[in-house]
């Protein structure tokens, strides 16, 4: 097993993120996170999906994926060349060590009553679940984390490669072994 | 253009998109759009289940490559057509079906009749549309038709809520349709169709896996073509019957669970199979682990999310058929004139194969009717230029191992979902699209009993469709299996449907023509009345021997190379043959 985070163009139409959902359901994959959330284009919904998947099933999803007619691109978030970010909100109840543990990790303090502290953070996975395991033991009341999100590194944007053309037929990219898929 | 209502833009969008025929129920939320569709060219012909609609739209798509279309009310309605949705996309065939809706303003509140048939057809259409603002209509009816219709096809639905068909609207429809997430890929890569040439010309042991995607994409030609350049055996999967004519000495006949010793000991000892628009469905794979394993794949395929799906390709060719075999050919021919293998010795084991276990079946003793035996005198009387359609079971297997097919579309069937009782609806959707060519509908007792009622339809409607009703009393395949791996023990196939119903009362109750053959002897002129018969449609009921078996079989589940050719009888493999 594996895990891939997948950038997915949508139109932004309703729904969509029923149909993504409905095929996941129907194929049995499984989805770790999903987030969802306009883009620069209004016309546009950018989905970031996290799935745990083996080996040559990736290219199954994807193909399976962009068979749907609202999706525009498909492109893998690899880790060496994306930003990957989550949030989290966690309510503490030793605010002592909290605050010791925020400032060392960097993260602000979000609110703060006489017997919870509650922190926000924005970071790697990685970072979030460091950031967690030191907070454990201090008593967490209540926590909530967002799906990742993710963006290519450099000058480079999904958009341009899938929707500089939209609306208009263009050249496909016929995609039996690419981890893209664009209109 | 002028003003009009929702319905009027609905129905001009349809004959706009070259509609002649559909078929439907009126009801409450769809009822608007019948008023126009009283004064439309189109022929609406009225069934009398939603899911006669659905099949009958899907054999007259089989039997013509266009679109089917059926309409219905909301609810119930819209719910009756799930069926039918799901078996012509799982066999990729292009229908559109309108359903109405509850008033915008009622959706969501559990309204009379309502269903969220967008919601409840997701996972078994192409697409779909929920439409509640009547200047969508003629742009939801475009897309629907090319979706339908075009890369890889299918079922879409559009589904209008009832107030928008009312309101007042102007048409307007679209002169040109572009998807941002649509554009099926339909000509393939140059240096694929090359590396699949080149594996072609190394292979001693080809095979040609023949799939629906050949009679999808009208490429019948294209495929004989390639055939005869390569020279390899053919086979034809139960979606491609007639892709390839039965006739042609390089066809093995069909692979799979109930497939000819020869078609699946083929693709087991292939060392490459050219897989054209086929998708390695459990039913031709057998044990996945244990197929072709010493076969190269060429997958030729339309849809990229089947290329590796479930074997992995060594050379995909994605894109329409046509256009691949047309490239393939040439180039195939060109790497051929390079290097050519001997297929001769590769030639001589499986034509050898075919000469020693021929499809056949024993006559009962007991002097009853053989089914295999009525369904082959069909095939022969009728000819290769009739339209088959089938139920689902051992009818349905006979019917695709005893007709000899040598056309495309004329062998129409539920393949993928295994529908019964979709015989009777398809064979009269496939007669209203192919009026002048005679429609046989080889059926089972148990088939029948599900969608009868549309020979009211037939009846009325001038549609003079022929049934053959396999009567063995029973649900056959399923004995076969209660047979086979449940000790005999017939638990619940057992329909006593002898007389009960009276099959031939009951086709004459429907305004057609009922006939009863129950003597081997009687066969030939039975078949030979009904064929007589063009004015009614023709129900003959069969009475045959109730424990005939489908044989060869690979048991579900198992290796092909476990192929049965009788009961618990494997083929004896002359020792150098293994």
């Amino acid at each position: 097993m594996a895990i891939h985070t997948l950038a997915v163009l949508v139109e932004n139409s309703p729904g969509v993120l029923a149909r993504v959902a409905s095929l996941f359901s129907r194929r049995g994959y499984n989805i770790d996170s999903l987030a969802v959330g306009p883009t620069e284009n209004p016309k546009v919904s950018r989905m970031t999906i996290v799935l745990n998947l083996e080996g040559h099933a990736l290219d199954q999803v994807s193909a399976q994926l962009f068979k749907l007619v609202n999706v525009i691109g498909i492109s893998e978030m690899k880790d060496v060349d994306s930003l990957k970010r989550e949030i989290l909100l966690v309510k503490v109840a030793n605010k002592a060590a909290t605050k010791e543990i925020a400032k060392k990790h960097n993260v602000s303090i979000a609110d703060e009553t006489d017997s919870t502290i509650s922190i926000e953070a924005v970071g790697s996975s990685t970072a979030i679940e460091a950031l967690l395991t030191e907070l454990k033991p201090h008593g967490i009341r209540e926590l909530v984390q967002s799906g990742l999100v993710a963006i290519e590194r450099g000058a480079n944007t999904l958009a341009d490669r899938t929707l500089s053309t939209m609306g208009t037929a263009n050249e496909s990219e016929s995609n039996s072994s690419t981890a893209d898929y664009q209109n | 253009m002028g003003k009009m209502n929702g319905a009027q833009s609905l129905v001009n969008a349809l004959e706009a998109a070259g509609v002649d025929v559909m078929f439907g129920i009126p009801g409450g939320a769809i009822l608007p759009a019948y008023d126009p569709i009283f004064d439309s060219k189109i022929r609406h012909i009225l069934v009398r289940h939603e899911q006669g609609a659905g099949h009958a739209a899907t054999g007259y798509a089989q039997a013509t490559g266009r679109v089917g279309v059926c309409i219905a009310t909301s609810g119930p309605g819209a719910t009756n057509l799930v069926t039918p949705l799901a078996d012509a996309q799982m066999d990729s065939v292009p229908i559109v079906a309108i359903t109405g809706q509850v008033p915008a303003p009622a959706i969501g509140t559990d309204a009379f009749q309502e269903a969220d048939i967008r919601g409840v057809t997701m996972p078994v259409t192409k697409h779909n549309y929920l439409i509640t603002d009547p200047a969508d209509i003629p742009r939801a009816i475009a897309e629907a038709f090319h979706i339908a219709s075009t890369g890889r096809p299918g079922a879409v639905l559009v589904d209008i809520a009832k107030d928008a068909l009312q309101k007042e609207t102007t048409f307007n429809y679209p002169k040109n349709i572009s998807l941002a997430g649509y554009n099926p890929v339909l000509v393939p890569k140059q240096e694929s169709i090359n590396d699949a040439a080149a594996l072609i010309a190394q292979s001693k042991k080809p095979v040609l896996y023949v799939g629906g995607g050949v009679i999808k994409a009208n490429a019948a030609k294209e495929l004989m073509q390639l055939a005869e350049i390569t020279g390899a055996p053919v086979v034809t999967t139960l979606m491609a019957r007639g892709a390839f004519p039965d006739s042609h000495k390089q066809h093995l006949g069909m692979p799979g669970m109930h497939g000819t010793v020869a078609a699946v000991t083929a693709l087991q000892k292939a060392d490459l199979l050219i897989t054209l628009g086929a998708r390695f469905d459990d039913r031709v794979t057998g044990k996945l682990s244990t197929f072709a394993p010493n076969a190269k794949i060429i997958h030729a395929d339309i849809d990229p999310a089947e290329i590796g799906k479930n074997r992995h390709a060594d050379v995909a060719l994605i894109g329409d058929l046509k256009n691949i075999l047309q490239a393939l050919a040439p180039a195939t021919k060109s790497a051929l004139a390079k290097s050519q293998p001997d297929l001769t010795p590769w030639l001589n084991e499986t034509y050898g194969w075919r000469s020693k276990f021929p499809l056949g079946y024993d006559k009962p003793s007991d002097g009853s009717v053989s089914p295999q035996y009525v369904i082959e005198r069909i095939g022969k009387i009728s000819g290769p230029d009739t339209i088959f359609t089938a139920g689902v079971g051992q009818h349905q297997m006979w019917a695709s191992q005893f007709i000899g097919y040598e056309k495309p579309r004329t062998w129409l069937n539920s393949g993928g979902l295994g529908t019964m009782g979709y015989a009777v609806p398809a064979a009269m959707g496939a007669k209203v699209g192919a009026p002048d060519t005679t429609v046989w509908a080889i059926d089972g007792d148990g088939c029948f009993q599900m969608t009868n009622q549309e020979l009211v339809t037939c009846a009325l409607n001038n549609i003079p469709i022929k049934v053959a009703v396999i009567n063995n009393e029973s649900l056959g395949m399923v004995r076969q299996w209660q047979t086979l791996f449940y000790n005999q023990r017939y638990s619940n196939t057992d329909l006593h449907s002898k007389r009960i119903p009276d099959f031939k009362l009951l086709a004459e109750a429907m305004g057609c023509v009922g006939l009863r053959c129950e003597r081997p002897e009687d066969v030939d002129k039975t078949i030979e009345a009904a064929m007589a018969i063009n004015d009614r449609p023709v129900v003959v009921d069969f009475n045959v021997h109730r424990d005939a078996m489908v044989w060869p079989m690979v048991a579900a589940g198992t290796s092909n190379d476990d192929i049965t050719v009788a009961r618990s009888m494997a083929p004896v493999w002359d020792s150098q043959e293994l």
